[in-house]
């Protein structure tokens, strides 16, 4: 993946190494047009920055915006933070005023909103996790089985679709689905059934949720599985045939294995997005009278700060929820690089 | 279920395997096969009906939609509602400003990304591991909700086009897709422009822009679809009703026709086809798109899978 590339700390030095090795300095023919950059490359990493910075100033350059940019949009929210341990004035400086030490986190501690909140966001990721995350590698399985090329590419084409739709689509196509007057309750209605009002319903707010994660998760997930199931290498399956596998267990000792790296690392990169479950589709989805199963963390400290203006409350109670993920996509990563022996990083 | 193939013994058996009239299928493989195609069938069936419904409901008549008998081909035929949406002057004012921020932000997220993949691809940038880092950090871990509505408040960035199309400049899963591009890049061309004079700008934008035609198509679908598609920002940040793009335009009317005062029903079965309309307009230029772009999408996420 390209993720676990660039902090590869193994990597670096292969990939210096083959700088060095095609970098070598082209000889009397040519003109030394940059004879600061080849020589200074040459050598490696014993550029000191100020090497660096003049001979790839104009390189440099290129970072400058960017870098502003991340810093500005990214680590400046990062500090700004600190509010959940300072007090907010409006008006005032979006650092806030003065120190109030926890009390904030206190506050959300002994708040039962905050953990009516907090239980559905565990229940709603975790059922994300559970029955959504592997339905791409059964669908690219049964996809990989396919004969017809030309269906194999249809059947992609369609359920790619609905990745391309806005989410702001998906909430509407889920609201008119499950309303009153909606296909589902035409179904109920066809099998002798009383109508259901599904988004009145604390109890449905679930069933409907994962179902449109699925509806607009699943194909486009195949497509990294499809690419690695292309890179298996079909002797093993000769192999196997030879050995008197059947497909099944061909299935189950070459082809599972085979894409096991790349569902480790989409795994990670899930357990990443845990905490943050579907913020836009449920508030799109979401009225008051299913808040009791709909509402998670981000939903709330989008009300509670936004709506009512207790920034401070409400970033206490984000960055929990930040360094909760954070802790579990480290976690997560370290786990999977002892076990299975593939990590992001 | 063991498989005995007479064609065990063939020499050609890497080809084998993937074709389908050499291989002597056992009765269970076949089996599976069928079912296999049904069960596809179906999942493209359900992938598709939500989109076919929203159709069948623009085109309907208000009372058939109420009445529930709406599903697969529209009751009632007409196209009054398609001209009552598109004769609410906000609905193209809100379209207008969609192409607007999609076009602007598409503009400044390329530039940004662009030049940032290309520098980090470079091995010899001294730091670089530190660059990428500072890049890829943001992707676990960012600063909420709150503290990022204050920024802009701060920036006084408010109720103006950039709160929508600066803070989402840089998608760190589009650079890592350029950077593995450009680490791609022979880097003989480069090295043989620079020795016939062409500095770090003159590779660039000379050799190495041009040359990345298709990874550049790609990124402007990536990011133009995502701004296209996106509302939340704007929801936020915009108050005017002629700032709004369309989406939040659409999301005011699913509101209006669910949300708290809507709870009567009467809201949603009022609004219901023209909620319909809405959406099929809305996402119109992307379903008249998809069939082309779909390849450049798809080739992308691969770009950014190679490397593993």
């Amino acid at each position: 993946m390209t993720i676990r590339d660039p902090l590869a700390p193994e990597s670096a030095p292969a990939e210096s190494a083959g700088a060095v090795a095609v970098q070598k300095p082209p000889g009397p023919g040519g003109p030394p047009a940059r004879p600061g950059r080849l020589r200074g490359r040459s050598k490696g990493h014993q550029v000191t920055w100020r090497q660096a910075l003049r001979k790839d100033w104009r390189l440099y350059t290129f970072l400058v915006l960017p870098v502003v940019f991340l810093i500005i949009f990214r680590y400046v929210p990062m500090l700004g933070n600190v509010i959940a341990f300072r007090r907010f004035r409006p008006g005032g400086s979006m650092f806030g005023d003065e120190w109030v030490g926890l009390y904030y986190v206190e506050m959300f501690i002994n708040d039962p909103t905050f953990w009516r909140v907090f239980t559905n966001t565990l229940i709603l990721g975790g059922l994300t996790l559970i029955i959504v995350f592997p339905l791409p590698v059964i669908l690219a399985l049964l996809l990989n089985e396919l004969r017809s090329r030309k269906f194999k590419r249809f059947v992609q084409t369609v359920t790619y679709l609905p990745h391309f739709m806005s989410i702001v689509i998906v909430a509407g196509v889920v609201l008119q689905l499950t309303s009153l007057n909606g296909t589902i309750n035409q179904i109920l209605a066809g099998v002798g059934m009383d109508q259901i009002s599904f988004m009145q319903d604390p109890s449905w707010f679930r069933p409907i949720y994962v179902s449109s994660e699925i509806w607009q998760t699943v194909g486009w997930g195949t497509i990294l599985y499809l690419a690695a199931l292309t890179t298996i290498d079909d002797q093993l399956y000769e192999a196997a045939r030879i050995d008197g596998a059947n497909r099944w267990s061909q299935t189950w000792h070459i082809t599972l294995p085979g894409i096991r790296p790349t569902m480790v690392v989409l795994l990670i990169l899930n357990i990443g997005q845990f905490m943050a479950v579907g913020f836009e589709k449920i508030l799109l989805l979401y009225n008051p009278l299913i808040y009791s199963t709909a509402d998670v963390i981000s939903t709330y400290l989008y009300r509670v700060g936004i709506q009512s203006g207790s920034y401070s409350y409400s970033t206490a109670i984000g960055l929990f929820e930040a360094l909760i993920g954070l802790t579990l996509v480290l976690s997560a990563n370290a786990i999977s690089r002892r076990v299975v022996g593939s990590s992001l990083w | 279920m063991v498989t005995t193939d007479p064609i065990q013994a063939s020499p050609d058996l890497a080809a084998v395997r993937r074709s389908s009239t050499t291989v002597k299928d056992t009765r269970g493989y076949k089996a599976f096969s069928a079912a296999n195609i049904v069960v596809l069938t179906i999942i493209c069936g359900l992938t598709l009906y939500p989109f076919v419904n929203l159709v069948a409901k623009a085109f309907s008549s208000e009372g058939f939609i109420v009445s529930g008998q709406v599903n697969l081909i529209p009751r009632g035929f007409n196209t009054t509602t398609f001209l009552a949406v598109m004769s609410d002057d906000m609905f193209w004012i809100n379209y207008k400003n969609t192409v607007v921020y999609t076009v602007v932000a598409t503009a400044i997220a390329i530039a940004l990304t662009t030049t940032f993949a290309y520098a980090i691809s470079r091995t010899y940038l001294k730091g670089r591991q530190f660059f990428i880092g500072l890049a890829v950090f943001t992707m676990f871990f960012n600063g909420g909700l709150i503290p990022n509505y204050l920024l802009i408040n701060e920036l006084g960035f408010k109720n103006t086009i950039w709160a929508i199309v600066v803070p989402n400049a840089i998608s760190v899963f589009n650079l890592l897709i350029m950077k593995s591009f450009f680490e791609n890049f022979p880097t003989e061309l480069e090295e043989a422009a620079a020795i016939d004079g062409l500095s770090t700008y003159g590779v660039f934008f000379r050799i190495v822009i041009p040359l990345s035609k298709a990874v550049l198509a790609t990124m402007i679908l990536f990011y133009a679809v995502a701004f296209w598609n996106s509302w939340f920002s704007a929801f936020l940040y915009l108050d005017r009703a002629e700032l709004y793009p369309v989406t939040v335009y659409l999301r005011n009317l699913l509101a209006a026709a669910t949300g708290t005062e809507g709870l009567g029903s009467d809201g949603a079965q009022i609004a219901a086809n023209v909620q319909s309309v809405t959406m099929v307009l809305t996402v119109l230029p992307i379903i008249c798109l998809y069939p082309f772009i779909q390849k450049y999408f798809v080739s992308g996420v691969m770009l950014g899978s190679v490397k593993g």
